[in-house]
């Protein structure tokens, strides 16, 4: 077929841009995590603020893809770099599903449990680390293989503010009106989306408390 | 050993519990007795700080609970209550070590200490590496006691703690209850609403009304008792009380 031919012929330029791409994801996975997450358990415990947050993350994820890479734009310091940016803004989009799950996850630890544990002598942290995380892990991770899943798709847009990834293809393709092109970004896009959901399936399994 | 002192306890300006004076003495095991919503619960977790009294204060030990740092407080106080509250990601093993574990102890003496008192609970230490799922109702019980004398606490609370049970593991778990009392006359603190169960396992029985503490009596008073809600308990509950009373099994 004439798209694997393609491929393989560009098989350097593919990985190249494969590479930028995750790049893109992986960072913007870290960052999404490192603010998600405590986040997620400072709204399960104070739940005055969790309709605030979620509504937060809620809008954010309304607004379109593009417009948002082209707002982010003008800033100063993030403008000057388009992988900054495109991270910023891939880092926004992930905020949701991982904040959700972590709210979910420990919101669903069962009060008897928690009771127990205080009843016993468990200080904050203790319960956290001890009895809240480890039985919210799997729910968490789902959260964060939905943000992953989101931003493998996402982060073509970023080629549009030239941060690079297999939007380059796409957007190539585009202008060219040739599908070969597009599908050289489409299909890796797709496939890493896949082994990501995969992979992260897999260890989620693997935390699961039984 | 506890002491109540004119504790009130409200909730959004609805009073709870309205001047509560109890004492329970060293070793003994008082029944809080009620129905629901007569305050029972409430009271217990004024004990171990779960609940902080509105006005008054509760003593432990002879010490006002407030003044003492909250978890060293709570692990001196076992803890058992009907759901049970074991952890579900954790062996039997681990859910009775956690203390142990956290408080220091070396590995042996933590092994030792988790087989001894699933022994004394009547729980086969075979299956101590069983989690929480795989056991019976009356396993997990065992289990939550084993796990609250852990620590070897001097004081044991205790809610509905055999509430959720069938009728022969109830009276399977009461009577080791007894064993287990006779022998390590601790000063328990038990809430229920079955008078049966408060006649065979109580030495004292504090009657709750409505967030109030109606009258202090033992077993034998309380049967013989023209106080208007023991009266209204003894007859809601019929015959066979005496037996119970005399710790039998009818």
């Amino acid at each position: 077929m004439n798209v694997i031919r393609f491929i393989v012929e560009n098989r350097s330029q593919v990985l190249e841009l494969t590479g930028e791409h995750l790049w893109l994801v992986g960072w913007s996975t870290l960052f999404a995590m490192v603010l998600g997450v405590p986040l997620g358990i400072l709204i399960a415990h104070r739940t005055r603020l969790d309709k605030l947050v979620l509504g937060s993350a809620n809008v954010i994820q309304t607004i379109p893809s593009l417009a948002l890479f082209g707002f982010l734009l003008p800033l100063p310091w993030l403008g000057a770099r388009a992988d900054r940016l495109s991270i910023l803004a891939l880092t926004l989009y992930a905020l949701l599903p991982i904040i959700r799950n972590t709210y979910t996850g420990i919101r669903g630890v069962e009060a008897s449990v928690l009771e127990a544990g205080r009843g016993m002598g468990l200080t904050e942290s203790q319960l956290l680390l001890q009895v809240e995380l480890p039985l919210a892990a799997s729910v968490i991770l789902s959260g964060v293989r939905i943000a992953v899943v989101i931003s493998v798709g996402l982060a073509t847009i970023a080629a549009a503010v030239g941060a690079g990834g297999l939007g380059e293809f796409i957007f190539r393709g585009l202008a060219m009106v040739d599908n070969r092109v597009i599908l050289a970004g489409a299909i890796p896009a797709a496939v890493l989306a896949l082994l990501a959901d995969f992979g992260m399936g897999w260890i989620e399994r693997w935390l699961k408390p039984r | 050993m506890i002491e109540f002192r004119n504790v009130s306890y409200h909730v959004n300006g609805v009073a709870v519990l309205k001047g509560i004076n109890l004492r329970v003495l060293l070793g003994e095991t008082l029944v809080l007795l009620g129905r629901s919503g007569s305050g029972k619960t409430t009271t217990l977790k004024l004990v171990n700080r779960l609940l902080i009294p509105s006005s008054g204060e509760v003593l432990v030990h002879g010490t006002p609970n407030q003044t003492i740092d909250v978890i060293r407080l709570r692990r001196g106080i076992g803890y058992v209550i009907q759901d049970v509250g074991l952890f579900p990601h954790f062996t039997v093993q681990r859910n009775i070590g956690l203390i142990p574990k956290i408080e220091g102890w070396p590995e042996e003496r933590i092994r030792a200490r988790v087989d001894e008192l699933l022994q004394m609970v009547g729980f086969d230490p075979g299956m101590a590496s069983r989690y929480p799922h795989q056991l019976s109702g009356g396993q997990r019980q065992r289990v939550g006691v084993a796990r609250a004398l852990a620590a070897d606490p001097e004081i044991l609370l205790m809610d509905e703690p055999f509430g959720a049970l069938d009728p022969l593991t109830r009276d399977e778990l009461q009577r080791e209850f007894l064993i287990l009392q006779q022998r390590m006359q601790r000063t328990v603190v038990f809430v229920t609403h079955d008078l049966r169960e408060a006649l065979r396992l109580g030495t004292r029985i504090a009657l709750m009304e409505a967030g109030e503490l109606v009258t202090v009596l033992t077993p034998q008073e309380f049967l013989k008792s023209s106080d208007r809600w023991a009266s209204a308990y003894v007859r809601a509950f019929g015959e066979g009380l005496e037996s119970a009373a005399n710790r039998g099994t009818s």
